[in-house]
């Protein structure tokens, strides 16, 4: 008897176990590409953190001795030195952390923008959604790298402000998103009971719309910390990014494509590392919405 | 359908006026301007030079000016490119950057869409798989890095392709920024009419189409294809911005002729009216292209004609 009611509690606590968040991590952990890319981020990033701290160079040194010699394991030159005998190999350390810190930091002003306006633009719906709405399509009509090479040209070329002027332009598609979501949500059962209750505007939206919206908001801003590293090397690369004495994967490319026919490792290096980063973001990102959104599976 | 079109454009031409309203005031406020490096001019010549530019006026009555010479056509001279008017400059570059764009926005559909139906056609399969791949791959990588790749590979190299230059248009100055202008926009292609092939083979009139007995090749040819492109006319707006952004790096690298050279020059040296005649050239493609991407889009789905226009689906 006692065995029997333990072995139902047992089966119902298995029925019960399995949440929403759960499964879909489950699935994630089974997507085999997606693990990769989480792998490759991570080894980037304790390569960012750990190769200033192994290697015996500074990323300012020069080394007049050895301008442009190819990865060698002599003088713990293992990927080379630049047209200034610079070493590469912190210096593509360097540029990883100032690279994945533009991607994620500003990904996140970009989330919280969008996220917010998309959600207050469509709960409080009628007109203020329209002017809100229509806001988002003129801004999105300017083409996103324009309004940023406008932005970095007027407020000069600081990483910080490449930072700003990036988040700056990409909330637009999340607000949309978001609105989309909310505007779904707004239908459903308990956002009505909560509604009916007497909850305030402010805290449905935090606390009942924001976190059933935020599913495929993880997913496109997966995608869109590749984005904004990319858009900050295209900008680095044409000079209106990253300044030196700093540097980020895009300025190491554009030394890299001008010394191309004599050291060609200085293009070929960091754009591998620029290259996995894109990989991994994209696999997880992709990972990520096949583990959230498991109607696509058919 | 007439009332939709107007509204649409309609919100056209404010538009325009609120990008180039914002673009001149943001450039105007900040500090700064054409001359900083020419930091040894006497003050009376700063001012004389200041002058003929009419950067001496109060900003306002600059935009005046500014918006009346725009609306005759007139987008001023450049300040950094000296003897050329910004038209001017915009006339040279502009067939350039055009002719890549198009043909790379050409070539990218007539490839992806085909690659897209193979790949859904044998869906799970081997072929499906590898081409799954080479999209990512375009995805993931990009022509910041192709471009210079394909630079080192075939000219420096293999020696079969010049490095860089436009060779006044010849085949072998176009094949590699092609290439690389041209990976990306065919990867998002290939993937989008996958997913597009996809949801229409569910469709009823496919099974029936099958159910007659016709062949597989009209199925897909004839009956499935109008239906799968459908989707696809919604990027085009974003795939024409895509290509031009792309396309002021490829211009970079391999040294072309075209609009995103001047635009990048008159960036680093604050030339405002070539920066704003550049602006208003590109915001107008898109423009253009967003409208035509919504009426298509409109034509070929009743139902957006009626619904909340959200506006197009960039």
């Amino acid at each position: 008897m006692t065995a029997d009611a333990g072995t139902l509690v047992a089966a119902a606590a298995s029925l019960r176990g399995e949440s929403l968040w759960r499964a879909a991590a489950g699935r994630f952990a089974a997507n085999r590409a997606a693990m990769a890319g989480v792998l490759i981020l991570v080894l980037i990033t304790a390569f960012a953190f750990i190769a200033p701290l192994v290697s015996p160079h500074e990323m300012e040194t020069n080394d007049w001795e050895r301008i442009q010699i190819a990865p060698t394991a002599e003088q713990a030159h293992w990927f080379g030195t630049d047209a200034n005998g610079r070493d590469l190999f912190v210096r593509v350390a360097a540029g990883a952390r100032v690279s994945l810190a533009i991607g994620l930091i500003t990904t996140l002003v970009a989330v919280l923008i969008g996220v917010l306006y998309g959600a207050v633009a469509g709960y409080v719906g009628g007109r203020t959604d329209q002017v809100m709405m229509r806001i988002v399509d003129v801004l999105y009509a300017l083409p996103l790298f324009f309004a940023i090479i406008i932005l970095v040209t007027v407020f000069g070329r600081n990483i910080f402000l490449v930072f700003l002027a990036i988040g700056a332009v990409e909330w637009l598609t999340i607000a949309r998103i978001v609105r989309g979501q909310t505007l779904a949500a707004k239908q459903t059962e308990y956002v009505e009971a909560a509604r009916s209750l007497g909850a305030p505007a402010t805290r449905i939206i935090l606390r009942h719309i924001v976190p059933n919206v935020v599913g495929p908001v993880i997913v496109f801003s997966t995608l869109l910390v590749p984005t904004v590293i990319l858009v900050e090397s295209f900008l680095s690369f044409l000079g209106l990014g990253v300044q030196e004495p700093q540097t980020s994967w895009g300025l190491l490319i554009s030394q890299g494509t001008a010394a191309l026919d004599s050291a060609p490792w200085l293009l070929v290096i960091p754009a591998s590392f620029l290259a996995a980063t894109m990989f991994a973001f994209n696999f997880i990102g992709d990972g990520l919405r096949d583990a959230l959104d498991p109607r696509d599976e058919a | 359908m007439l009332r939709f079109v107007a509204s649409r454009v309609g919100v056209l031409l404010p538009t325009l006026f609120v990008i180039v309203t914002l673009s001149f005031f943001l450039m105007r406020v900040a500090p700064g301007g054409p001359f900083d490096a020419d930091a040894q001019l006497e003050p009376e010549i700063l001012e004389n030079l200041r002058a003929s530019y009419d950067l001496d006026r109060p900003v306002i009555a600059q935009f005046g000016l500014y918006l009346g010479n725009l609306a005759r056509g007139d987008l001023g001279p450049s300040i950094s490119f000296k003897d050329y008017t910004v038209s001017e400059l915009i006339a040279i570059g502009l067939p350039v950057s055009l002719q890549l764009g198009l043909t790379a926005l050409l070539l990218a559909t007539l490839a992806g869409v085909p690659l897209g139906i193979l790949a859904a056609a044998n869906q799970n399969r081997w072929l499906d798989h590898a081409i799954g791949t080479l999209a990512m791959t375009g995805i993931a990588v990009p022509s910041l890095i192709t471009a210079p790749l394909l630079t080192l590979v075939f000219g420096v190299t293999l020696k079969v392709l010049p490095v860089a230059g436009w060779g006044d248009g010849a085949w072998e100055n176009r094949v590699l920024p092609l290439t690389a202008l041209v990976l990306p926009q065919l990867a998002i292609i290939a993937r989008l009419s996958r997913g597009s092939f996809l949801d229409v083979r569910r469709q009823n009139f496919i099974r029936a189409a099958r159910a007659r007995g016709l062949p597989e090749w009209r199925v897909v040819l004839v009956h499935a294809l109008k239906p799968t492109l459908v989707p696809l006319v919604s990027y085009l707006a974003p795939a024409v911005a895509g290509v031009m952004t792309g396309s002021i790096v490829i211009e970079q690298i391999f040294g072309l002729p075209g609009v995103g050279r001047y635009f990048i020059q008159g960036a680093l040296s604050r030339d405002y009216p070539l920066v704003m005649g550049v602006v208003i050239v590109y915001a107008s493609a898109v423009l253009v292209m967003n409208l035509l991407a919504d009426l298509a889009y409109a034509a070929l789905d009743p139902r957006i004609r009626r619904g909340f226009s959200a506006g197009s689906a960039a």
